[in-house]
């Protein structure tokens, strides 16, 4: 599973970092960073994050 | 052929549930029913940067899992009655649909103001229709621009057009503050200050009585005599469930759908509400059946209800479309396997350069609003508290404020008020 965040529609609601911690995190100077290819033991959680955030930045390749 | 689940509203709420359905082991047939002609879109961009001119209609769609590649929409067209007993559903266009399960998302539209006058230069904000009718309309130079209602929408509506150069902006309001019911006074003081700050007027604690003009607006007229100047005029009063075409089964309809804990309607296992339209118990708090028009609602609502409604299916024998292994029935209610819904209420709000973000239920706590982080003119947090315990965090401000308000909700999501 590849995970893409485009950031130039990210606005930091911070929704997917909920969602799946594993995944997305803030990093020290506020800015979202994720990992690019997570397990696929969290695709659950991955999707969830797509669903949530408001502004549709996050897309799923399988 | 089996009846597929019918999913009546295609916005995000219809998406969801469907993609939910499947996500929940339901491989039947789903027909979505949507009365807009547009497959479904986000709605949050409407008021802002859509109405700004800063994000298009195709940046607005939603991307379908691609699970539900093979669902049936019908879309632009309406449901006009359901017959719950005889599992049917009827359309405006004469086609009828029969239904294996029901999934109402039919949602909400605009309320209107009734009092007398001119009809033309009046402006609602819920579809992408009325987004495009309102840019079309502030594109005029100079267009003098008055928003009843001081909401979420009347809110954002105002921040937007004062960004784009409107000469003047007011907001008219019965209360005395914008936004005073969820944020409480102190901090819709300070929202009505950084408005005012941004050049947005407001003419609060007064009631519109009609408008001015004859075949378009040109004033609006309020209760203390005084006659606002206005070419265009937003309309942000609140909304009505649209649920008139589930009369006559029944149903407790008085504002929504009502459901039960586990998002069911009128005790049938084989109709759940979801979305704008479900008035669903508040269990995290006060047990109060409501509507809950937040954003985050209809994905929330879905997840829930799509599970609820599969394993009900699974349960009752539908085994060649459900994937084994999903589960008990939970038609046995409260004590099955599956918690109720209850969900920790969440919003935000982009007005201006700030942001408003709130986690958990801070209406319930405004008579006990304290600062935790920061200080009002700056990026600030407020805590409401009920009783003593924090029940709702609201930043204002920038990403610090947002982080700040963030850090308190897993602290809100471990509380339940009533138990």
């Amino acid at each position: 599973m590849k995970v893409v965040v485009d950031m130039s529609k990210c606005q930091d609601h911070g929704q997917c970092v909920f969602a799946a911690p594993e995944v997305f995190r803030f990093d020290d100077a506020g800015r979202l960073t994720h990992l690019s290819n997570p397990d696929d033991a969290l695709s659950d959680a991955v999707e969830e994050a797509a669903d949530v955030c408001p502004l549709q930045a996050i897309r799923i390749e399988h | 052929m089996r009846a597929p689940i019918v999913v009546v509203g295609a916005s995000l709420a219809g998406l969801r549930a469907a993609e939910q359905l499947r996500a929940a082991g339901w491989e039947g047939p789903i027909t979505l029913v949507g009365d807009e002609p547009h497959p479904p879109y986000n709605r949050p961009p409407l008021s802002k940067a859509f109405l700004a001119g800063t994000a298009s209609s195709a940046s607005l769609t939603l991307r379908p899992r691609p699970s539900v590649a093979d669902a049936t929409w019908l879309l632009g067209t309406r449901a006009v009655r359901a017959d719950l007993d005889r599992r049917t559903v009827d359309l405006v266009d004469g086609r009828t649909l029969p239904y294996r399960a029901l999934v109402i998302a039919t949602g909400t539209r605009p309320r209107r103001l009734t009092c007398p006058g001119p009809s033309v230069g009046r402006h609602t904000l819920r579809t992408l229709g009325d987004a495009r009718r309102l840019r079309a309309a502030l594109a005029e130079p100079g267009a003098r621009v008055v928003v009843v209602g001081a909401g979420f929408i009347g809110c954002e509506v105002a921040a937007t057009v004062s960004a784009l150069g409107a000469a003047d902006v007011t907001v008219v309001d019965p209360l005395p503050l914008p936004l005073l019911g969820p944020l409480g006074e102190s901090l819709a003081t300070e929202l009505r200050v950084r408005h005012e700050r941004r050049g947005v007027r407001f003419a609060l604690g007064r009631h519109v009585t009609g408008f001015a003009g004859r075949d378009r607006v040109t004033g609006v007229r309020l209760d203390d005599g005084r006659t606002l100047a206005a070419d265009v005029v937003v309309e942000s009063v609140g909304s009505l469930a649209n649920t008139e075409w589930l009369a006559g089964n029944g149903l407790d309809l008085t504002d929504g759908v009502l459901t039960d804990a586990h998002l069911r309607v009128g005790g049938r296992p084989d109709v759940v509400a979801v979305g704008d339209v479900a008035r669903f118990p508040g269990l995290r708090y006060d047990g109060v059946p409501r509507r809950v028009e937040h954003w985050s609602i209809p994905t929330d609502t879905a997840k829930h209800a799509a599970r609820v409604l599969t394993a009900h299916l699974a349960g009752a024998g539908a085994g060649a479309d459900t994937k084994a292994g999903t589960g008990a029935d939970f038609g046995a209610g409260v004590g099955g396997e599956l918690a109720p819904f209850a969900p920790l209420p969440t919003f935000w709000s982009d007005q201006h350069d700030f942001r408003l973000q709130s986690f958990g239920a801070p209406a319930l706590g405004t008579a006990d609003a304290r600062v935790l982080y920061g200080e009002p003119g700056a990026d600030v947090v407020v805590g409401y508290h009920r009783e003593g315990r924090l029940v709702g965090v609201v930043a204002l401000g920038g990403r610090a404020a947002v982080a700040a308000a963030a850090r308190h909700r897993a602290d809100l999501l471990q509380q339940s008020p009533t138990t």
